[in-house]
């Protein structure tokens, strides 16, 4: 190589070797992608985030959150769960089938298992086991249902419901995945922690809802005022040594709220033909009845 | 064979060149000015490292402004240590490498120096736009868009003097040093412009945004910076021993493979994207076990075995240490992706670990040699304190020492504890602090380290200048002081 032309032409094919692949292929793959469904719902996926949020994803940019926080959840798999829905009206061939299933069960410990619907006859196996049972325990019109969850250490801590996917940030300017985690995954943070006031006073005060933590205070988002004649609505619920001095008030500021409504629009847990899962029906608020009563996976409403 | 023995592109009847010292001295301006500015920089980019590191002490510190955030001031370290440091010490390396091995002075120096001071705009611009919450959010690309076009014009005007200087060389044969800058010089532009303008300019949708800042900061980090670093290396190692490069086919082929498979690298293994963009980044990465023992296989043969070697000069301590620290970070790489069964290593304090051992432990060290041995070479003047030069040697090596050391440890033992969903995540947190905290000794040592090379740099050339002034002052008054009568 004793000439420049030679070196350039190595240096540019090299290049555009490694253009092609890493910026025009995943623009022709999945840089025109458009919304997608929901699976089985049908639902339209991803909306646009909410006028207050996207301003937030713009202070999560400003602040460098990113340098903190990832926002790609680890789903090391999928398993399957098959879940007994109803035992339908068959009941000695249901429990003969459970009990080839689980062949150290007695008649009565079968029995005594039928007698609080769902369960799952099968959780955490793979799709061909699942297959089985499910079409073991399908006699006599009772009702199982095949379910798809996605396992993994983030999943396992509550991080995320799955792995997530270019749909999920289709309409995000930045995006930012994060690349550290000093602090949480915030994939889900809006699903795992719902509530807005927890993040302000999280935000302004993080030891004050999380023991040891070691965030940042974000104060600056924050305006201490006095109290004129009747105290703000907004104003943070703050006790012991957060707490202002008297006849004062924290109160978040556009920012701070921004910020929030941001963090709370995120939630990856939509069923997609990429991510699969199945998501149990909503409970209704008014009863403690545990989740998934019935199989047809709906995601939880927006 | 010239007086140097410099490494030179064999054959005979290789043409005559310029004298040393012409070329030295037509490299002057540029060079102090972008060697001055790349220390000043590195100096600024340790103060953010350190308030960052004393971030982990105290959460509070300096939580009160909104300019010394976290996020940002981690953001403006990178972007200080990078555009300030790297990429300037750097284009004054190739620049006196492309003079010397090209036996040719440096044609438009002025033009090179004004670029420098332009660049130098952009990046002040750019890290204080970073400061005032405008970064991009892209990592290593965060310098805002009005930043990055000053950055962009001081390149092209830098480059332009670089292109000049590779074309007007007097020795046509080219020595494997020279393929290496002289790539590095286009491929700067070419990744750039990509990345700022389908990033910011006619951004991508969604999650492409990502793959292409992913492919920006790995062509920047990994392929840009190995390409000068290894070129200031191939040249200074036969060039200080007065030895012979051992061999320039495997040079060769470090080069081929740090251009195929390092610009394939950076997409991580959780990536949301398509499987196949991860998995063609592994395999990259696996090839790029080769150009790490092709290089060490280099300079070991071109030492003959005899590694002690690298004691005898200053340059060469830095050198040596640049080129082990390459190795180790690249290994630290190839390890990372596939010890990564949990995949949850890269999201640790591994990864920081391993890109300051690569920015620090390899490029800034080789840099660190190449200045210590260009800057006196083309002022004609020693360093005044040569035992700063050698206390800057052991700090850094301390310093790389308690940053490395602890955050990898602190990064494995953090990804065991991420794999395990029973160990609550605050838990996860608390049991990295220590290592962080260690960590910070590091920065405080390279903090330090790099102040002396600021003031060396500065005292070297507060001599020269000094000099040249009391010469043109004596010049100017000689006459006053002679008899009148015998004017010509």
């Amino acid at each position: 190589m004793n000439y420049g032309p030679l070196v350039f032409l190595a240096a540019f094919f090299a290049f555009a070797g490694s253009w092609f692949g890493f910026v025009l292929t995943p623009q022709l793959q999945i840089g025109q992608l458009q919304q997608t469904n929901t699976i089985p719902a049908g639902e339209i996926y991803p909306v646009g985030r909410p006028g207050l949020a996207h301003e937030g994803l713009e202070v999560y940019r400003a602040y460098g959150c990113a340098a903190c926080h990832s926002q790609q959840p680890v789903q090391t798999g999928t398993v399957c769960d098959v879940i007994l829905n109803d035992a339908g009206t068959n009941q000695p061939a249901l429990i003969a089938a459970l009990r080839t299933l689980n062949p150290d069960w007695s008649e009565e410990q079968a029995k005594e298992w039928l007698t609080k619907l769902p369960k799952p006859v099968r959780a955490g196996v793979d799709r061909e086991e699942a297959d089985a049972a499910l079409k073991a325990v399908s006699v006599g019109g009772a009702k199982a249902a095949l379910w798809i969850v996605p396992v993994g250490p983030d999943i396992a801590r509550g991080w995320a419901k799955r792995r997530t996917v270019a749909y999920d940030y289709l309409y995000d300017y930045p995006v930012m995945l994060g690349s550290q985690r000093i602090g949480p995954d915030l994939v889900n943070i809006g699903l795992r922690l719902p509530d807005a006031n927890w993040h302000l006073r999280h935000l302004y005060a993080p030891r004050l809802e999380v023991k040891d933590s070691t965030m940042a205070p974000s104060r600056f988002l924050f305006e201490k005022r006095k109290i004129e004649r009747v105290a703000s609505p907004d104003a943070l619920a703050l006790s012991g040594e957060f707490a202002p001095p008297p006849g004062f008030e924290i109160v978040p500021k556009q920012e701070a709220k921004a910020l929030v409504a941001y963090l709370l629009s995120l939630r990856a847990d939509a069923p997609l033909y990429a991510a699969p899962l199945t998501v149990p029906a909503p409970v209704s608020p008014a009863t403690n009845a545990p989740a998934a009563t019935n199989t047809t996976a709906t995601p939880s409403a927006k | 064979m010239s007086d140097t023995s410099s490494p030179t592109p064999g054959g005979p009847g290789a043409a005559a060149g310029a004298a040393p010292a012409e070329i030295d001295a037509s490299c002057r301006l540029p060079l102090l000015v972008l060697f001055a500015s790349a220390a000043a920089w590195l100096l600024i980019a340790s103060a953010f490292g350190l308030i960052s590191s004393l971030k982990f002490h105290a959460p509070n510190f300096l939580a009160d402004c909104a300019w010394f955030t976290y996020g940002r001031v981690h953001t403006a370290w990178l972007d200080a240590m990078l555009y300030g440091f790297c990429i300037q010490a750097g284009l004054g390396a190739g620049f006196w490498l492309f003079a010397r091995l090209g036996r040719a002075p440096l044609a438009l120096g002025w033009l090179a120096a004004i670029g420098a001071v332009v660049w130098n705009l952009g990046v002040t611009v750019g890290v204080l736009g970073i400061l005032a919450g405008d970064s991009t959010g892209f990592e290593t690309l965060e310098m805002p868009g009005y930043a990055a076009a000053i950055v962009f014009l001081g390149y092209v005007l830098i480059g332009a003097a670089g292109l000049l200087a590779f074309h007007q060389r007097r020795e046509r044969a080219l020595f494997p040093s020279q393929w290496f800058i002289f790539t590095a010089l286009f491929w700067f532009p070419w990744i750039y412009s990509s990345a700022n303008l389908l990033l910011l300019k006619f951004p991508v949708r969604g999650v492409t945004q990502a793959v292409v800042a992913w492919w920006y900061a790995n062509n920047l980090l990994n392929v840009w910076l190995s390409l000068v670093g290894l070129g200031v290396v191939f040249y200074f190692v036969p060039k200080i021993t007065r030895r012979e490069l051992h061999s320039h086919y495997l040079a060769l082929f470090t080069f081929w493979m740090l251009l195929l498979a390092g610009s394939w690298c950076g997409i991580p293994n959780t990536a949301p994207v398509p499987a196949w963009m991860p998995t063609a980044s592994m395999v990259a990465t696996a090839l790029m076990v080769l150009p790490l023992l092709t290089i060490g296989l280099s300079v070991y043969r071109t030492l003959d075995g005899k590694c002690s070697q690298l004691l005898a000069h200053p340059s060469l301590q830095f050198i040596g240490i640049g080129v082990a620290a390459f190795v180790i970070a690249g290994l630290m790489n190839v390890l990372g992706v596939f010890i990564d069964f949990g995949h949850q290593l890269h999201f640790t304090w591994f990864e920081p670990a391993r890109l300051q051992l690569h920015l620090y432990g390899f490029f800034a060290m080789t840099m660190f040699g190449a200045i210590y041995y260009i800057v006196p070479q083309i002022i004609g003047l020693a360093f005044p304190w040569a035992g700063l030069i050698r206390a800057h040697f052991w700090l850094a090596i301390a310093g790389l020492v308690f940053q490395i050391l602890p955050l990898t440890l602190g990064g494995i033992v953090e990804a065991l504890n991420l794999e395990n969903p029973n160990v609550a995540f605050i838990t996860v947190v608390k049991e990295t602090l220590p290592f962080l905290r260690v960590s910070t000794l590091g920065d405080l040592s390279i903090a330090l380290g790099n102040l002396f090379l600021l003031v060396n740099l500065i005292g070297v050339m507060n001599r020269f200048f000094r000099l040249r002034a009391v010469t043109a002052y004596a010049q100017v008054t000689a006459d006053l002081f002679e008899p009148t009568g015998v004017k010509p």
